[in-house]
Formats: structure tokens, sequence, C-alpha cells
């Protein structure tokens, strides 16, 4: 894993969601363990699209819920 | 006031103002010095977060809506828990315009950066019901839910069909008042082109010299209850809605009906309404926004109803400015406020009243008085009037 990529992906995460950072890790589930409904996530994505120049539109969100899936959906698209 | 026979009483309130933070602050405030040198007055230094649960929730609330939380956290920390059905517990509440800053923010956003990035958030926080609805949610009440949004005119309508709900028995309680941020560049510039705004920037409510208003914000918020429910649960009694009326002009978008005549006639919907008559009435807490048209037509309107024996009258806007739609709210505090301390506060600024005018404006200093039904009125573009009276309980 990219830990730099992952640090930016994590600051998003703290800043959009306000969560500790503890709590970002990879099995974290964004409803159960963050506490995130569905306009958080799309505030989020939207803070992601803005940090790592990228574009995710919603049919790639299908199935997302958890930190690791939407880093991996983040390095995707970043590499 | 009509209704089923109950009594409407008033058991708590909250005030968020430029002048003053809390009741007492903004009482403070009114006494004090009065606007000049700006169109418009904003709170300074405002921190919203003893209201929210966290950044998210705070990020997510217009200022509107956080003004109107902090305010209802007062009115319910003083009027105590409402031991009633929360079905039965309403929240009717008004606002002019609602969420502008957000609106404004996100359309900076949308040119800079493109729609992709406009927030989720942007309809829940610009739409004018978020306020009502955020009190509601935050304090679970399920009674009705319900904004009214007749421009500057909207805290007093909303003061009075809360009281109403009460008065026919439809609700034991309603959370009521008005709330309102919108000074953004574009709204300021619209209302300056439009030629409201002071443009000696002084607000001088029946002043000779008065050229406009000061654009406002603020919110407070109310607690009323049915009164015979309050006094059995042992609620302190802080006054009564007693009347209410609202009626329209129906003449121009803007300008009030020649000779006051709507507004005369909603003030004496609301004499009716409290089964009182003019003589009655012991002080005016005018709309007076210190633009030429409003405050003419105002005082030939408190003149048709009042004749010759005309009670003393104030308009706190040389201190608030022109909150807008929480005009009404901040109003009816400050005859609240003016119950408690047996004080009027003077109409700030205003030096000489316009001579045109037979009507007994309080100036310079506050006048002592003993304490009786207030007539509190709020006009809005659209030619809506409100009035309200307000009185002292007593048992």
């Amino acid at each position: 894993m990219d830990q730099q990529l992952f640090d930016r992906f994590k600051k998003c995460a703290v800043d959009v969601l306000a969560v500790d950072a503890g709590k970002v890790l990879l099995e974290a589930k964004f409803k159960e363990d963050l506490g995130s409904d569905s306009l958080d996530l799309v505030e989020f994505v939207m803070a992601l699209e803005e940090e790592f120049g990228i574009s995710v539109p919603e049919s790639d969100l299908e199935g997302v819920d958890t930190v690791g899936k939407a880093f991996d959906l983040v390095t995707s698209k970043v590499s | 006031m009509q209704g089923a026979g109950h009594r409407v009483a008033i058991t708590g309130y909250g005030v968020v103002a430029p002048c003053g933070i809390g009741k007492q602050n903004f009482w403070k405030g009114l006494l004090g010095p009065g606007l000049s040198g700006s169109h418009t007055v904003e709170i300074e230094n405002w921190d919203a977060t003893p209201y929210f649960a966290g950044p998210k929730e705070l990020r997510r609330a217009d200022r509107c809506e956080q003004y109107a939380l902090a305010a209802a956290h007062e009115a319910l920390t003083q009027s105590g828990d409402l031991p009633y059905d929360r079905g039965r517990i309403g929240t009717i509440f008004g606002t002019g315009i609602g969420g502008l800053r957000t609106l404004e923010g996100q359309v900076e956003v949308r040119v800079a950066k493109g729609k992709e990035r406009v927030s989720p958030f942007l309809v829940p926080m610009m739409m004018s019901n978020a306020s009502g609805a955020a009190i509601s949610m935050r304090h679970g009440f399920r009674g009705p839910a319900e904004t009214i949004c007749t421009a500057c005119a909207a805290a007093t309508h909303a003061l009075g069909y809360a009281a109403r709900q009460i008065s026919w028995g439809m609700c034991d309680a309603v959370i009521s008042g008005g709330s309102e941020s919108a000074a953004t560049i574009t709204a300021v510039a619209g209302f300056e082109n439009m030629t409201a705004l002071s443009t000696s920037m002084v607000s001088k409510p029946f002043d000779a010299t008065r050229d406009g208003f000061i654009f406002g914000e603020g919110a407070a918020v109310f607690v009323l209850e049915r009164l015979d429910l309050a006094i059995k649960r042992g609620a302190k009694i802080l006054g009564e809605i007693v009347g209410a009326g609202s009626n329209a002009d129906a003449h121009h978008i803007t300008a009030p009906s020649p000779g006051g005549v709507g507004a005369a006639a909603c003030m004496q919907l609301a004499l009716t309404d409290a089964d009182l008559s003019p003589q009655d009435i012991k002080q005016v807490n005018a709309h007076g926004t210190s633009t030429p048209l409003n405050d003419a037509a105002e005082a030939q309107a408190v003149s048709k109803i009042f004749g010759k024996t005309y009670p003393p009258m104030t308009s706190i806007k040389g201190v608030t400015g022109h909150p807008l739609g929480a005009a009404g709210a901040l109003e009816a505090a400050a005859v609240l406020l003016s119950f408690e301390h047996q004080l009027i506060p003077p109409t700030a600024n205003t030096t000489v009243v316009d001579s045109e005018m037979a009507i007994d404006v309080v100036i310079g200093k506050p006048r002592e008085w003993e304490p009786g039904p207030t007539i509190s009125n709020n006009f809005g573009f659209g030619g809506h009037n409100g009035s309200i009276i307000i009185s002292p309980y007593l048992d």
C-alpha cells in the first residue's frame, strides 16, 4: 500500500466525515464504523476527486462500503 | 385570542443578535448606541460550536439555522422540559430568505470549479424551512412544523399562527420565532440598487432625515404554551400573546399602501382578535425600518388607529438594523424585555421626529412605563402585514 497516498486519503476522511484518524482503517465500514450516511459519502467522494484530480462516476461506487474498497478505487484511478 | 378559549403563554425565549447574544446582552445592546457607518450589521466572532454535536453537523447548517438553534437552546433552557405528547408540540417558524449564504457560496463553487463540485448539502442548507426543521428534529417535536416566508413580516406571522395553533387546541406547545442571516454581497447589492439601504449609513427610524435601513441579521425563538398547562406544570409565565392580525395591501411589491391603510387594518384585526380597544395598548413596537416610505405609512396607520391619544412608540432598528424575516422575533423579545425592565428602549439615532407624523416616538433615553398590552407590527415586501399583541401576564 502506498502510505503517502493513504495519508492523503485519510486526511480527506478526517476533514469531511469528521472522524478520528485512528478510525480510518482499511476494514472500517463507512456506515457502521464511521457513522456516515449517503450524503456524507457524496461529499467525501467529491473531496477525493478534488484531492487526487480524479473523476469517480456514481457507477464505480457500487458496493464500495469500506475504507479499503474506496482506497482501492482511488488507487486504480490515480495510477 | 380567538379560538377554542385557550390562552397562550410565553414561557421561554432566546436571542442571537449583533448587539448581544442572549436576551440580557441583547437588552443592554438595545440601550446602547445606534448603528452607523456601514450598510450592514452582522454578528462578530460567532461561535456555533456549543450548539452542534461536532464540526460535521455544524458545517452542514447555514448561519440562519445556526442562529435559530442557538436561540432555541436558550428558550428551551428557560422554559424547562415540556411534559406534553411530542406530537402536540409544534414548530412554527419564520424567515424571509433562508440559507442565502450557502447558495451564494455554492454558486461561486459552481462557477469556479464546475457543477460536479456543488455540495450535496446545498439544498438542505439553503431551503428556507431548514431552521424550523432543525429545531423540530433536534428536540423531537413531532407536531406541525411549518415555516412562514412573508419577507420582513415572517416572524410576526409565525408567532401569530403559532399562538393560534394553541388557542384552537391543536397544540399544547409551539416553538416559534424567526431567523435570518442573508447579508451576502449579492443581496446587499440588490437592496442597495433598489435604494432601500441608508445612503448615509445611519438607521434612524421616524427621523426627519431618515434615508433607508441598515441590513441586519439574528434570531429569536419563543416557547409558547397553553396557559393553563404551563401554570399546572409550574412554569414561569413571561407574557401572553393575546391577539394577532394578518392581511395584505394588495397594492405594490415593495411600496406600502398609501396612507398606511393596510397596516391600520392589520392592527385593527389584532385588536379585535384580542378583544381590546386602542386605549388598552400601552406601547407600539414599530416596524420602523428607517426607510422614508415605510415609516411614513406606519405613522399614518398608527394615527388612524389611535387618534390623538397615542401610546409611546419605539423602533429597535436604530440598534438592530433590519434583520428581515427575523425582525418580528427580535421585536417580540424586546417587548418581553421592556416588561421585565419596565423601560421602553429608545429609538436609537433618531433626534428629530418627522414633523408630518403625529406619534410619540421614544427617543434619547429609555422611558419608564407600567407594562401593558403592546402591539408589534411588521410589514414585508409583497404587501404582507402582521401585528401581534403581547401582554404582561396578569392572573
